[in-house]
């Protein structure tokens, strides 16, 4: 296999296309990575408490009750495939293809991340349903403090593709709009890798040991 | 009344206001929480009174308020810190003399009491050793390392400005409620809504989210700055051994900080939502929030000391004259210290009930991390070893800091024995031991920084007898307050208990509150210093930016630095690299030709971040939902607004630098250089005379 | 531009490589919890390791990480963070679970 050509800087980047923009986001991208494991750490934590309250359910509904893992799987396959798509977005951008090809990636990224979030929201309203809010048990407690964490992030990344799709209509494909799309993929994957993380930990432990 | 039929002003009524508790109930405790209320209500309208009749408003809006440059964001701090270590001081003094008060019950109530040593706790870590660190971090690091401003100029100026405002919430408190009793670790249950409903936990929490968010961008900050922005020629092993240690701290930060910041909003969870993290029912575990509170507590202590290490390391090598002893062994001690600082968090609660095993092993995870700071103090006795010593006020603090903190560091390994720990948990000995490394390690260490690069800063040295009196007084008033509860503890006297009985005591309270009384005349001697300094500003000015011989590259620039730093970006070749021009005698070269410098243009973003976070956390507290669900999209719209600013950069033209440039150069080349013994004489203006001995 | 082009197509095969393993693994991991039922021993020890290698797959493919090219500060950044996240879940999970065990609690 032949060696990818020399970048300023590793990892996901806007190549030699855009030569100005690349070099104006390495400071930046770094930050954001180190940013990204602040975060990171953020969730590690709330896995933390989680598992040492998994068996907190102070006789409330447990995981068997709760978890509709037809759902999960759902939500994980729309995740994995936005994953996909926002890497294929920075693939257009990067070897400069037109640029509705641009937006069709980040707008079908979008609409993914949105499905996501209807289907999480949907799960939390049945957990309700059932008895299954936080208030009832501290298992539950911290459920609430992960898993709509996570949602609160993919949400987050929805404005954020919102507003960036805005300024590529005001401003054009500037140099700074390219920065912010890259950290906007890595802020993507990154919230692919912890919801394998939830699935892992969240749903799947939860079922083993609750 | 419960969260949800809160009225239109939520929770916050007339009686919220200390003036009612007093008319209602006069005695010395509501008399001392109004002249706390008093003192804040009296400064804010004597800052806006003073700005409103010079007519300050404008320059402090364009030159301070809105700017990104990270020297002015730096003295911003550092003037923010020591506000707050006046209040942080006066309620250590009111403790004291609580206590002195005894024995029975003194003067004060149990509540008042234990707000006080909540505040001081509070105030003392978040909002005097934090943003002091920060300060210097912020006005040095970027000279030192020959940049023109930090990564993120914008985040730095966020950074501040929520700092700031989480620190005006406990001001806040002082005049409109009454803050947490818990502590400055706010431990639930006790601050769980079931035992604590009013506004006090919810003050603390807020004011460390925010806090603890404007902290976490600043470590970022640094971080990537450090990494990314040294000049061309300053590899890692070049690097200032102060900027190392911003390095590691900023590491610290950037892991420590997330724990701190999910405790606190678990208990918000709990507190506002009924969530069962850490209530006593229905599987909630209080523990966790032990766990998580120290995970955080743990590095922060590091992530303070560390950049005072870093301090310590360059005055001893620029007042000795020496190259700095063991650089290697110090570095690797730093990121041992570092890591260490992840692994030793059980160590705050031995008494927990966990097996003799995890205690050992936390235990001597504690010991280990006595190495590496051996190893530093002898690379710092090596480097005043037969050095050209000088005992300027920075140096000063530094020997009081070499003798004092190898007490403070014993008592540490001390108490690290998990046996011995369980005698002495919660006493006494446990508060001297912090408070002999907090002092003499950290604030004595941003005290010297302070003496050492304020000339930097303002372009003219510091009063030097003054400077020597308070160095005195600190060393006396923290040996006279704190030694003595080493005996107190031993002898079991509980920390903070606002009452006690035994009368064998009591000769140690009132040696302490003498000891509290000499620390606020050390705060005051530091005023007078810098009230005289500014007076006899003419007769000390160093315009030309050197008046220690100072070995890193801050030095080579004037003082104060030019808004762009360096007018040419240095090429660095040695360690110590100005010292190194300095023998070669190739300081402060001609530049063959000056470019045009881009330069982040000011912006009010920080600014308006400050006043909306702080709206924001003052509408949570006091329950006015409308008042934060419009906080909360404010801050929203006004990031995502700012973001569609793209016109961010200004040009200084080459020109401009030149004309600057080459008049500080004529400076230089008209100045009289002095010689080590004269350097605090009037003759100094900052061109040092290299000391031929003591450098070979 | 041919060696543009050539280059896309590499790098869309990679994001295409790295979906289609995260997908497989996706599959296996529910496919086991289904046929094996979650509670079995071993059962769930497998769906972490192959949590695990999903992580992995989606860092090299996704996020571009490999220990190829000469500036590895992104790789060394995940490796430090890895370490402090081991240390203190581990500590954590350590500490209160063995408190648990000693206090007898959530026994109800």
């Amino acid at each position: 296999m032949k060696r990818a050509p020399s970048h300023s800087y590793p990892g996901i980047n806007l190549g030699e296309n855009h030569a100005s923009a690349d070099k104006a986001t390495e400071v930046v991208t770094f930050g954001f990575w180190v940013f990204l494991m602040s975060d990171l750490v953020y969730f590690g934590l709330m896995f933390g408490v989680y598992i040492t309250m998994i068996d907190a359910q102070a006789g409330g509904p447990g995981p068997h009750e709760l978890f509709d893992l037809k759902s999960i799987f759902a939500q994980t396959m729309i995740l994995l495939t936005s994953s996909l798509t926002v890497g294929l977005a920075m693939l257009a951008l990067k070897y400069n293809l037109p640029r509705p090809r641009i937006v069709l990636w980040f707008g079908v990224t979008l609409v993914l991340g949105i499905s996501f979030l209807v289907l999480e929201i949907r799960d939390f309203v049945n957990m309700a349903a059932q008895g299954g809010i936080p208030q009832r048990s501290g298992f539950l407690s911290a459920f609430y403090g992960l898993v709509p964490l996570h949602g609160l992030h993919v949400a987050a990344g929805c404005i954020w593709l919102i507003v960036l799709g805005i300024q590529l209509r005001m401003m054009g494909l500037t140099d700074l709009l390219m920065s912010r799309m890259v950290r906007l993929a890595l802020f993507w994957h990154f919230l692919d890798l912890i919801w394998i993380g939830i699935i892992t930990i969240v749903y799947f432990g939860g079922l083993a040991y609750g | 009344m419960t969260s949800t039929d809160s009225g239109f002003f939520g929770r916050l009524t007339w009686d919220a206001f200390p003036i009612a508790g007093l008319i209602q109930n006069p005695g010395a405790n509501e008399i001392v929480a109004n002249a706390a209320a008093a003192i804040v209500v009296v400064g804010v309208v004597a800052v806006v009174g003073l700005l409103s009749w010079f007519r300050l408003w404008g320059p402090l809006w364009r030159d301070w308020l809105t700017s990104v440059d990270h020297k002015k964001i730096g003295i911003m701090y550092i003037v923010f810190a020591i506000v707050m270590l006046a209040r942080g001081v006066l309620e250590g003094v009111v403790m004291r003399a609580q206590q002195a008060a005894g024995p029975g019950d003194g003067f004060l109530e149990a509540e008042h009491f234990a707000e006080l040593f909540s505040t001081h706790g509070t105030i003392m870590v978040f909002f005097v050793a934090v943003p002091f660190v920060f300060g210097v971090a912020n006005y040095v690091v970027p000279l030192m390392i020959g940049a023109r401003d930090v990564a993120f100029p914008v985040m730095n100026q966020i950074g501040l400005g929520l700092t700031v405002s989480a620190g005006m919430m406990l001001m806040v408190s002082l005049v409109v409620g009454e803050f947490s009793t818990g502590g400055w670790t706010a431990y639930p249950p006790f601050t769980g809504a079931a035992f604590n409903p009013g506004v006090g936990p919810d003050y603390w929490i807020w004011a460390i989210v925010v806090s603890g968010i404007g902290t976490t961008l600043t470590g970022i900050n640094f971080a990537v700055t450090i990494y990314k922005l040294r000049a061309p020629g300053m590899k890692f092993t070049r690097l200032p051994m102060y900027c190392w240690t911003i390095i590691c701290s900023s590491i610290l930060i950037i892991f420590a900080m997330p724990p701190l910041g999910v405790a606190a909003l678990l208990l918000a969870a709990d507190r506002y939502l009924d969530f069962h993290f850490f209530t006593n029912d229905l599987g909630g575990n209080m523990m966790n929030y032990a766990n998580l509170f120290w995970l955080f507590g743990h590095p922060e202590v590091y992530l303070l000391v560390l950049p005072a290490y870093g301090i310590y390391s360059e005055i001893f090598a620029t007042f000795s004259a020496k190259r700095l002893y063991g650089y290697n062994s110090l570095v690797i001690a730093t990121m041992s210290i570092a890591i260490l600082s992840f692994t030793v968090w059980l160590h705050h609660f031995f008494t927990m009930g966990q097996s003799a095993l995890i205690n050992a092993v936390f235990g001597i995870a504690t010991m280990l991390i006595a190495i590496p700071t051996g190893v530093k103090v002898y690379d710092w006795m090596a480097t005043l070893w037969r050095g050209r010593i000088r005992f300027s006020v920075p140096m000063l603090y530094g020997l009081a800091f070499l003798m004092l903190f190898v007490i403070g560091g014993l008592s540490g390994v001390i108490l690290a024995n998990p046996t011995v720990d369980y005698q002495v948990h919660n006493t006494l000995f446990l508060v001297a031991h912090f408070h002999n490394v907090l002092l003499p390690g950290v604030l004595f260490g941003l005290l010297a920084a302070y003496n050492y690069w304020f000339p930097k800063a303002f372009g003219f040295r510091l009063n030097e007898s003054w400077g020597r009196i308070s160095v005195a007084l600190w060393t006396v008033g923290f040996m006279l307050t704190f030694l003595p509860l080493y005996f107190v503890g031993l002898m079991g006297m509980p920390r903070r208990s606002f009452s006690w009985e035994d009368p064998s005591f009591h000769p140690y309270m009132i040696v302490a509150v003498i000891g509290a009384l000499v620390i606020l005349g050390a705060l005051l001697s530091i005023l007078v210093q810098l009230w005289v300094s500014i007076r006899d500003r003419d007769s000390t000015r160093v315009p030309v930016g050197d008046p220690w011989d100072g070995r890193t590259l801050e030095w080579s620039i004037p003082s104060p630095p030019p808004e762009y730093n360096f007018a040419i970006i240095p090429q660095v070749t040695d360690r110590d690299d100005f010292a190194a021009a300095k023998e070669r005698g190739q300081a402060y070269p001609t530049p063959d030709a000056y470019e045009d410098i881009e330069m982040r243009r000011n912006t009010g973003i920080g600014f308006l971040l400050c006043v909306f976070s702080g709206v924001w956390m003052f509408a949570l507290v006091w329950w006015i939902w409308w008042l934060a669900a419009l906080m909360t999209l404010t801050m929203l719209l006004a990031v995502i607004l700012w973001s569609f600013d793209t016109n961010t950069e200004e040009i200084i033209p080459a020109e401009e630098v030149r004309k600057d440039h080459e008049a500080w150069l004529a400076l230089v080349h008209s100045a009289q250089a002095v010689d080590r013994d004269h350097e605090t004489a009037p003759e100094n203006q900052g061109l040092a005379r290299p000391d031929m001995e003591a450098v070979t | 531009m041919d060696n543009s082009s050539e280059m896309h197509r590499r790098e869309r095969r990679r994001y295409v490589i790295g979906y289609g393993g995260s997908l497989l693994l996706t599959l296996v991991v529910f496919g086991i919890a289904y046929l094996f039922g979650i509670e079995k021993r071993g059962v769930y020890l497998t769906i972490g390791l192959l949590g695990l290698a999903q992580l992995v797959v989606q860092l090299v493919y996704f996020l571009h990480i490999d220990r190829r090219r000469s500036s590895r500060e992104d790789l060394d950044l995940i490796l430090f963070s890895t370490l402090v996240l081991l240390i203190i879940i581990g500590g954590t999970v350590w500490i209160l679970g063995n408190l648990a065990v000693r206090m007898h609690m959530h026994v109800m």
